[in-house]
């Protein structure tokens, strides 16, 4: 995780020098007399040698001094602790509905395999699946909000219940689709194990059926799920950079398309670097937890 | 985006029985629909000039008179702020998405295949590490933002999109090879090519390959579907293709700015990528199922 962490950076890097377009000249602006942008480049070390710049960056980041962006016209530190709170806030909230969603359905499915429940499951996920985050956005927006107005359109709220209500199309349209997929998996596990020898087992001793289905069915039928829940991640971080400007969220997902459309080096390099760390984070929260289920590793690992 | 996983390698069936395959394919309804909206979207794809009922609107065009008409006979899904005829964008559409997928494809499942089989098949060595780290390397973030950010250093455009895309998608190929080949590089009759002494690119193409196909074509199916979505979701924020290219996700964009006065400006092109992409995954689905079932 570590390596591939300082391999993104090296990649992250390499991207913002060796592709065309000059920073100095960028920061500058096109107007500018040659001589400012001859020493623009001294001042920020592009007449150094690549790795020599690197190893100078490197140390800026650890300093948490990612540079100043050409945007927003201050530093990038501040720009992320500005906005990267409201982006985590929708990205949890997003996260809970999509665990507790897939859970729900899946469990359901699961239980009512191949009945009616199971098949309406299966059909909306085929197609919620499909849905890109933005389409689905844009189509909450025009018939939650412009056509129903059960929900407002876009930004933030201006008090804390007024914030959740503002997030709930957006944490819906962003987690919709890796929520219907858990499901399936759930419910693909839970069926697998019914037809198994314990379920007959227990079955034939008389348990009651709720202890069964989630005593014995659902709980193998997480570690997979959980373990695909690490994509999901993946999923609602790049997700919400789409999410965010529909619904004119003010994010960091919103600003890094900002960023981008200005080619702010310095603000998309913070960017790819920072979401690498979350993504990092979030992968090692799903083995612990992964760990912590699945008997096999946690016994193994007390050397049981 | 969401990467589909493909579970259960050891159960991909090698054979190639095609007419066996092609039943137990045409048994499953959801597969089949899948094949045929597919095959009807590349037809449209490539008919679109003959398809469309006006195929002048597909670029630039202006006939304000018509502007922000609701969907009625005479344009079936209405027209756009410059009085372009959404249906035929759409179709237009259809082509800028399959040819990005077919060209992002040919581009990424080659190189990707090949590393992956080199790195499994010198599994353990040198090689192996440093291919697989490259690749985790790529993979270390969510592969939109990577393909965002690449395409917003370089110069946004279709070109530069498929670029973008290609750069961040080959480890996943990587990956997968390399799953597979693993699981089957200690079969006998890999030891038993090696003990004959035959050439380590013989045993890697034409031993180790076939049986790894199951999975490759798999994914490239499903993965028609993701390089569309990930093709309009970069058009979508303006770093893909630039009006008035048809691009389906451009077309999302435009139309979300008008939501007011013009619900179909948005929501047709809105269903047209999730039908593509439906199609897609329904098809590779049932590709899927054809190679895990058999072995079974």
């Amino acid at each position: 995780m570590i390596f591939s962490l300082f391999g993104l950076s090296v990649l992250v890097f390499v991207l913002s020098r060796v592709l065309p377009g000059d920073p100095a000249l960028m920061l500058a602006g096109p107007d500018a007399p040659k001589w400012v942008v001859d020493q623009l480049r001294i001042q920020l070390r592009l007449n150094q040698p690549l790795y020599t710049q690197y190893f100078y960056w490197l140390y800026d980041v650890f300093h948490f001094n990612l540079g100043y962006s050409t945007l927003t016209r201050q530093s990038v530190t501040l720009d992320i602790i500005q906005t990267l709170p409201a982006s985590l806030e929708l990205i949890g909230l997003a996260a809970v509905f999509s665990v507790t969603g897939a859970f729900a359905l899946g469990v359901v499915a699961g239980r009512y395999s191949y009945k009616w429940p199971d098949n309406i499951v299966r059909i909306v996920s085929y197609v919620g699946i499909s849905i890109p985050a933005f389409v689905l956005a844009i189509i909450f927006q025009l018939v939650f909000g412009l056509w129903l107005k059960w929900f407002p359109v876009q930004g933030p709220g201006t008090n804390a219940v007024d914030q959740v209500y503002h997030m709930v199309l957006p944490a819906v349209a962003l987690c919709l689709g890796g929520m219907l997929q858990d499901a399936r998996i759930i419910r693909a596990g839970m069926v697998e194990n019914k037809d198994k020898d314990y379920i007959l087992m227990e079955t034939a001793q008389g348990l009651p059926e709720r202890t069964i289905t989630f005593k014995y069915l659902l709980k193998p039928s997480l570690i997979p799920a959980i373990t695909v829940m690490g994509l999901d991640i993946a999923a609602l971080l790049a997700n919400a950079f789409l999410v965010e400007t529909v619904f004119n969220w003010p994010g960091f997902s919103q600003l890094g398309i900002r960023y981008m459309l200005n080619k702010d080096l310095n603000g998309i390099v913070a960017l790819v670097l920072v979401i690498g760390i979350i993504y990092a984070i979030a992968n090692i929260l799903v083995d612990i937890v992964v760990a912590y289920l699945d008997p096999r590793i946690r016994l193994m690992e007390r050397g049981e | 985006m969401r990467i589909r996983v493909i579970e259960n390698l050891r159960n991909f069936s090698t054979r190639f029985d095609l007419k066996r395959k092609w039943y137990r394919f045409s048994r499953s309804p959801l597969s089949t629909i899948g094949l045929v909206i597919s095959v009807a979207t590349v037809i449209i794809a490539f008919a679109a000039p003959f398809v469309a009922p006006y195929p002048q609107h597909a670029g630039l065009f202006t006939d304000f008179p018509h502007a922000l008409q609701p969907p009625g006979s005479t344009y079936l899904f209405g027209t756009d702020e410059f009085g372009r005829d959404v249906l035929s964008r759409i179709i237009f559409g259809f082509r800028y998405s399959l040819m990005m997928a077919a060209v992002v494809l040919a581009l990424v499942v080659p190189p990707g295949v090949i590393l992956g089989l080199i790195a499994g098949y010198y599994r353990g060595t040198w090689i192996d590490t440093l291919i697989m780290r490259v690749a985790d390397m790529f993979i270390a973030v969510p592969p939109l933002v990577l393909a965002l950010s690449i395409a917003a250093v370089l110069t946004p455009g279709v070109f530069n999109a498929m670029m973008a895309v290609s750069l961040m998608w080959w480890p996943w190929y990587t990956r997968l090879t390399y799953n597979t080949v693993s699981a089957i590089r200690n079969e006998y009759f890999v030891q038993a090519s090696e003990v004959m002494g035959a050439s380590s690119s013989h045993t890697i193409f034409s031993e180790i390959l076939p049986n790894c196909l199951g999975p490759i074509l798999t994914k490239v199916t499903l993965d028609v579907g993701w390089v569309i979505l990930l093709g309009s979701a970069l058009s979508f924020v303006g770093l893909g293709a630039q009006p008035p290219t048809p691009d389906l996700g451009t077309m999302v964009a435009e139309g979300g700015q008008y939501l007011r006065q013009g619900w179909w400006l948005t929501i047709f092109p809105a269903m047209a990528i999730t039908l593509i992409i439906l199609a897609f995954n329904l098809l590779g689905d049932g590709i899927r199922d054809i190679f895990v079932e058999e072995a079974k």
